[in-house]
């Protein structure tokens, strides 16, 4: 099974506020707030640790879930958050072209 | 054999909102003075202006399409186009046109995209709330359309000055924000004053079984100020400059709830 690999759009603005990450899509000003997990999957998507680290790492560890059921909910959710050009993901290692940037 | 030539009046009035003089040139009088009608108490006697819009009318087409707005930069270059109207405005050169029917919707949509493109660069923005001057400080009421904007707009006591029922108009100034009144209207359909005084506080607006104010959280205030954010280009810097400007503001104004019947004891909250 091939890897998929995450980045951060750096197209958007992100914000975390109480614990609440905010992004608005710089394509179309659209807000979203991401919930728990969809936080975790912004916060490590560097481009370069794949999808089951992070999965393995964080997300197992902060829920409790087992990692095979943690790793498929995690892809549906990448895969939505690239919908939403959120993210980027590829099944190579990403190369982040612009900082993101993430007001404090 | 003479030459041939149409002399052509150009008609020119200002419309300042939020300080912005912006003047519009037409050749037709009727449009002139339907403009002059629909800016009344807007219209300024300013020689100068920050931007000036060339108007072209078009003949009604009864196939006008009912397009979405879109608003695009390309190479120092905006353009606006919904079904009812095309425009370009080029920054630098402070000038632009519009392309329109005889009527006051489009030019309206159009200048409240061009201000809230200015206001972008500079940390201000239009939003959808009623705001009115109170005791020398300025409230806003923000929510969606069924919310109470208007509802509470109309309600207000008679030492209140009613800024808009609709769309507020936000500038930065120092460390603080300055609410203008806009003619931007709602369902009052009452312009508001063209006055100005120092924002004191922003409301979330609920309706509910009695009148009370709830704080929020921070995030909470943020997501509030962004929701009701009127912006409409798809430009990545602005949207960057407006995302900051909204968790600015929320960290400078009191932002909280306001739960309220259709009640002019509302206001006593409030002021």
């Amino acid at each position: 099974m091939s890897r998929l690999f995450l980045a951060r759009n750096p197209r958007v603005a992100a914000r975390v506020l109480d614990g609440e990450m905010m992004i608005m899509s710089g394509k179309d000003s659209t807000l979203f707030t991401l919930n728990k997990t969809a936080t975790i999957l912004w916060q490590s998507a560097d481009g370069t640790t794949p999808l089951d680290e992070i999965v393995e790492k964080r997300i197992c560890a902060e829920f409790e879930v087992g990692s095979d059921e943690a790793l498929k909910d995690a892809e549906t959710l990448a895969r939505e958050l690239a919908g939403h050009e959120i993210l980027q993901i590829s099944e190579q290692p990403i190369q982040q072209v612009a900082k993101i940037v993430e007001t404090r | 054999m003479p030459e041939l030539t149409t002399e052509v009046d150009r008609l020119s009035l200002v419309i300042e909102i939020g300080g912005m003089p912006v003047r519009v040139n037409t050749t037709d009088p009727d449009f002139l003075a339907l403009l002059e009608a629909r800016y009344s108490g807007f219209i300024s006697e300013s020689k100068s202006a920050e931007i000036e819009f060339e108007i072209e009318l078009a003949h009604p087409n009864p196939n006008t399409d009912d397009a979405p707005v879109e608003v695009m930069q390309r190479n120092g270059l905006w353009r606006l186009t919904r079904g009812d109207f095309r425009a370009e405005w080029k920054p630098d050169a402070r000038t632009g046109w519009i392309r329109q029917t005889a009527n006051p919707y489009s030019i309206d949509a159009v200048l409240r995209i061009v201000h809230t493109l200015v206001l972008a660069r500079q940390g201000g923005f239009l939003m959808h709330s009623a705001s009115a001057i109170r005791n020398d400080k300025a409230f806003l009421f923000a929510g969606v359309s069924g919310a109470g904007k208007t509802t509470i707009s109309r309600l207000a006591p008679r030492d209140t000055t009613l800024l808009t029922d609709e769309i507020s108009y936000v500038r930065k100034q120092g460390s603080g924000y300055i609410a203008y009144g806009t003619p931007f209207t709602g369902e009052l359909a009452k312009l508001g004053e063209n006055v100005s005084a120092p924002i004191s506080a922003l409301y979330l607006l609920a309706q509910g079984q009695e009148n009370h104010i709830d704080p929020i959280s921070p995030a909470e205030a943020a997501r509030g100020v962004l929701a009701n954010m009127l912006f409409f280009a798809k430009d990545e810097d602005l949207v960057q400059s407006v995302f900051r400007s909204a968790f600015e503001f929320a960290s400078r104004v009191p932002v909280s709830q306001l739960t309220f019947l259709p009640d002019a004891r509302v206001w006593e909250l409030i002021g």
